[in-house]
């Protein structure tokens, strides 16, 4: 990135000066110097056409783990105002939509599991069906699909995958209010047949993982984390309803943004005002994705329970919590002294709730919400926790990975997915894959270093971290 | 940004995105260039050389806009694909007016086809559909 296109405000945040009336809001883009430098161009000119909408409330900005995406960029946060014309945006979700990270903690001790980790990396592979053309053993038709996209996580617990334990510690009780089925078109439930219980590809994965470090003593034992401990990350979305949600939406909110006089910056950035048919339309529709997404997440709970005791009978694994960052939540903020309705895009940014929020599970709320920031295969995760200062300054959001450092191409030109599943196993970290070449075109080398983002994560006030998890096993989508 | 050409086994040509790809379809006719946009958004899933051609789905939509009508095309590709667990190989496509036809052949998801990265859809960034001295072109970035 050409940082003398930036201002500088802070050592962690950035803004871009615009000429008056050139947009709606301020453009924000937080990171150390180091991690804009990394970024393209294309993050400045994506956000800055993000300030351009209709409605928008604060900045519109870029987390630190941003990159180059489509319409928004990915690590887009931007906030609207239905009552100010405020507009809902099927690019501003993204195809995936309400991705994010089920993170489950175990009553187990590295040394308790050790000896098992190559049959535990087996067993996963086996049952967790994961990459292209792998379906799950549930199959449902279009008609037994739709109370899925009503009930949500809800209902995968009402057919037994997991319990109710689970619930207090998912987004809206794992059920989020307002699907309309009738907007999901035929076409994207049959796309979903095979497809609940699956992990999907790309960036997608199931990792075993061990607690590394502790950074914050009191949030780690209110999340009931200890140093060694082993956890499971499942990092998934609504697979193939949300990915024909998104599909049928953009092209359809792309024409009604014509109709509607909006003149979009980016065709890519298809919208509707919220307050109307088109706008409803679609968040109707894109609520049935979200539920899909934490009914598929709960039911991979399920699987992967179900691996565990298979090998360790004694295994407990409790839901610490399940977060998306990829959606457009209907949330109230205060603005200026005053609470407002907003509808807050996060496209590849996680919710970060501060202490106190009334949405948080009693047990977390002395804390924050705990914040995933997913890492690479070779490198680390962090659990982070919800600040007031990210209520204050960015609807409460955070960073939710490492986010891409090079292209597909440009990994697949540097790496080989053998020569690198090798590598990872001497380094005690087992990769498990049907895709050789997924497995190059997500190296650990084609990722920003987790640390660095979750350190300016931090810096910004965003989230603070609590602890740092090592992968041990990966599945890889 | 660059949107440097970068040309792949089996001379699907792509260019560079961060996160997702962008894909590329050259060809004398404008229908040619979606057929081979078509085989550059496959190319990256599976190869496609070693795809079967033994089941075929068609399609057909109405889009007076040619730009929206690559998009449409890959994404109906993509969700026939997905829908009868299909990968595909070959693809055609024909124009008459606002009115596309178009079909794809191939066959099931088997063990030892190579499995790259899934398509999740067709974007409209950095979308171009022209007509230069050299063809058409036709191209946008997926999303995987």
């Amino acid at each position: 990135m050409d940082l003398s296109r930036l201002q500088r405000i802070d050592a962690w945040r950035w803004t871009v000066p615009l000429a008056p009336g050139e947009a709606r809001g301020e453009v924000r883009l937080y990171g150390s110097r180091e991690l804009l430098a990394t970024m393209d161009d294309k993050v400045i000119e994506q956000i800055t056409n993000v300030a351009r909408l209709p409605g928008l409330v604060g900045p519109a900005m870029t987390m630190p783990d941003a990159h180059w995406g489509y319409g928004f960029p990915i690590g887009g946060v931007a906030a609207f105002d239905p009552e100010q014309g405020g507009i809902i945006s099927a690019g501003g979700v993204g195809f995936d939509i309400s991705c994010g990270i089920r993170c489950l903690r175990t009553n187990l001790q590295l040394q308790d599991v050790a000896g098992e980790l190559p049959s535990l990396a087996r067993e996963l592979f086996e049952k967790i069906p994961a990459g292209l053309g792998e379906e799950g053993e549930l199959k449902l038709n279009p008609a037994e699909l739709d109370p899925v996209l009503i009930g949500g996580a809800q209902w995968a617990v009402r057919q037994g995958y997991g319990s109710e334990a689970d619930l207090e510690f998912i987004e809206e009780h794992g059920r989020v209010a307002g699907p309309v089925v009738e907007n999901v078109s035929a076409l994207a439930k049959k796309r979903q047949r095979g497809e609940m219980g699956t992990l999907g590809s790309g960036n997608h994965y199931l990792e075993v993982q061990v607690v590394d470090r502790i950074h914050d003593e009191a949030a780690a034992q209110a999340y009931g984390l200890r140093q060694g401990q082993i956890l499971v990350s499942i990092h998934c979305g609504s697979r193939g309803l949300g990915h024909q949600i998104g599909t049928d939406y953009l092209v359809s909110l792309a024409k009604a943004a014509t109709r509607l006089g909006i003149r979009l910056p980016d065709r890519e950035l298809a919208c509707a005002p919220i307050n109307t048919p088109e706008g409803q339309q679609y968040i109707g529709a894109m609520n049935a994705a979200i539920n899909c997404a934490l009914a598929n997440r709960q039911i991979l709970t399920h699987l992967t329970r179900k691996c565990f005791t298979r090998l360790m009978p004694r295994a407990v694994l409790e839901t610490l919590f399940d977060v998306s960052h990829n959606t457009c939540k209907r949330e109230h903020h205060v603005v200026d002294g005053k609470k407002r309705l907003l509808y807050v895009h996060r496209k590849g940014a996680t919710r970060a709730f501060g202490p106190g929020h009334p949405a948080l599970p009693e047990c977390y709320r002395a804390v924050g919400q705990p914040v995933v920031i997913g890492g690479s295969m070779g490198t680390g995760s962090y659990i982070l926790a919800g600040t007031p200062s990210s209520e204050e300054q960015a609807f409460s959001s955070a960073s939710h990975g490492a986010g891409r450092a090079m292209s597909r191409h440009q990994a697949l030109k540097q790496w080989r997915g053998r020569q690198l599943v090798d590598e990872l196993a001497a380094k005690g970290i087992l990769i498990r894959t049907r895709s050789m070449r997924g497995v190059a075109e997500e190296a650990p080398g084609a990722y920003k270093d987790v640390d660095v983002v979750a350190e300016a994560t931090e810096q910004a006030g965003l989230a603070r971290r609590v602890a740092f998890l090592r992968p041990k096993v990966c599945v890889k989508g | 940004m660059s949107a440097a050409p970068i040309l792949k086994p089996g001379n699907n040509e792509y260019f560079e995105h961060d996160a997702d790809i962008g894909v590329v379809g050259r060809g004398a006719t404008l229908e040619e260039s979606f057929e081979a946009a078509a085989r550059a958004t496959f190319a990256v899933m599976s190869d496609l050389d070693a795809v079967h051609l033994v089941d075929a789905v068609n399609l057909e939509f109405e889009e007076a806009d040619i730009e929206i009508a690559l998009v449409r095309w890959l994404n109906l590709l993509l969700a026939l694909s997905h829908e009868r667990g299909l990968v595909f190989g070959r693809f055609w496509i024909e124009r008459d007016g606002v009115n596309w036809r178009g079909g794809a052949s191939g066959e099931p998801w088997r063990r030892d086809l190579e499995r790259g990265v899934e398509v999740k859809g067709a974007t409209l960034t950095m979308l171009e559909v022209k007509q230069d001295r050299d063809g058409w072109l036709a191209r946008c970035v997926v999303d995987v």
